[in-house]
């Protein structure tokens, strides 16, 4: 087990940076081999103990990696890269992720620059008046993350009215669906540090 | 146009439909979902997390979700898994003894403590121990923990799967698979919301 003595612990949502420490054991970066570094995918991730730990299953990290990177990063078409943040941050926020809230918000309000209604997200909950657009993005995001799941067509009626295509509802069911995979390894594996 | 594949199966969409046009956008998340769900349901060296182990998990996770056509799904799954068909009673009595409604959970101490909100902690029942054994028993209770209240889990609850005879990789890969359904489910009740209501458009357009 990963000593826990030093883990200080933000008690509130926050854009800063913070730290990840692991519960259980990492793979030493001295015992990665070539399997490992093809899972891992980018090979500066051997530096992160979060991806060290998911590297203990290199075939399962190669592929979640891949998909994470083509909901957010692929931006040839669909949903603008602030708005799929945006859902990531909300899923987040509701699940109750610190540490993946930290790093979504930081990267929804660096796109969108509107880092104060990030911050009102962050600080007033799911519940916070963004504006329509941003409203149904986070409102759909929260049905999703539901359990049971609560999307249903109200929240494609609330996309379409304010503006969006299929496809980038599409964009932004993959991303709040996404932060469901992200927000349950990040929780229960480890815990944020300031 | 692409050869289906267990989400298509799964939501619904049809190869040539417009639904899989969108997708095939993002060719390689959709492919690299898939390659999750080969690696976590049918791996080629199931390692640290037996076959059985891994279709039961499926089913206890997904019922929780109370979505009867993938529960279906991975019912079927456990049942035509070696050393399976005779936990399928077991796992279904459980999804009904863990069912509620999520996330709850407690925040850190802080600002956030006015959100904690309570709910079930879910246990195995007794009489279910023995068909589950240890390591199932402990990772239904995780699971379960993971699908509603994430925000609880500490770590004490790692401490309790390695006492179940958890290994470190073992609980990456069962993490994983809890984790990655989560996103399965979500992506195929969402698209199946979407071209539902893309029917119904084009019943209104006359189509």
């Amino acid at each position: 087990m990963s000593a826990a003595n030093n883990v200080n612990p933000p008690v509130v949502f926050t854009q800063d940076e913070l730290g990840w420490v692991s519960w259980i054991d990492p793979l030493p970066e001295a015992e990665l081999t070539e399997r490992h570094f093809a899972g891992l995918v980018d090979r500066s991730r051997s530096k992160s103990e979060y991806f060290r730990l998911l590297v203990r299953d290199p075939e399962v990290l190669e592929a979640r990696t891949k998909t994470d990177k083509d909901i957010f990063y692929n931006v040839a078409d669909g949903l603008p890269r602030a708005e799929r943040e945006l859902a990531a941050a909300a899923t987040s926020r509701y699940n109750g992720c610190i540490y993946c809230a930290s790093v979504h918000a930081r990267f929804a309000s660096t796109y969108s620059k509107r880092r104060d209604d990030v911050q009102r997200l962050l600080d007033e909950g799911v519940g916070a008046d963004l504006g329509e657009r941003w409203n149904a993005v986070v409102k759909a995001s929260v049905a999703l993350a539901a359990t049971p799941i609560a999307f249903g067509p109200d929240n494609i009626d609330e996309l379409r009215r304010a503006g969006l295509d299929d496809a980038e509802i599409v964009d932004v069911i993959n991303g709040a669906s996404f932060f469901n995979w992200a927000n349950r390894l990040m929780l229960s594996l480890g815990e944020p540090s300031k | 146009m692409a050869t289906k594949d267990i989400i298509d199966t799964l939501a619904g969409i049809e190869p040539g439909s417009s639904l899989d046009a969108i997708r095939g956008r993002r060719l390689q998340a959709r492919d690299n979902a898939q390659k999750s769900y080969l690696s976590l349901l049918e791996p080629v060296d199931a390692g640290d997390v037996s076959l059985v182990e891994r279709a039961a998990v499926a089913l206890f996770v997904i019922g929780l979700h109370r979505e009867p056509t993938m529960a279906g799904f991975y019912r079927a799954k456990l049942a035509a898994t070696a050393d399976g068909a005779r936990l399928v009673e077991a796992v279904d009595v459980e999804i009904a003894r863990g069912e509620t409604s999520g996330p709850y959970g407690a925040f850190p101490a802080g600002p956030l403590s006015v959100e904690n909100k309570a709910g079930l902690i879910y246990r195995v029942s007794a009489e279910r121990k023995p068909d589950l054994g240890a390591r199932l028993v402990a990772a239904f209770e995780h699971a379960h923990l993971l699908v509603f209240r994430p925000r609880d889990a500490a770590a004490a609850d790692m401490k309790a799967l390695l006492a179940a005879g958890w290994s470190n990789t073992g609980i990456v890969t069962f993490s994983q698979l809890v984790a990655f359904l989560s996103f399965q489910v979500r992506v195929v009740t969402g698209l199946r919301v979407l071209g539902a209501s893309l029917g119904r458009a084009n019943a209104a357009a006359g189509a």
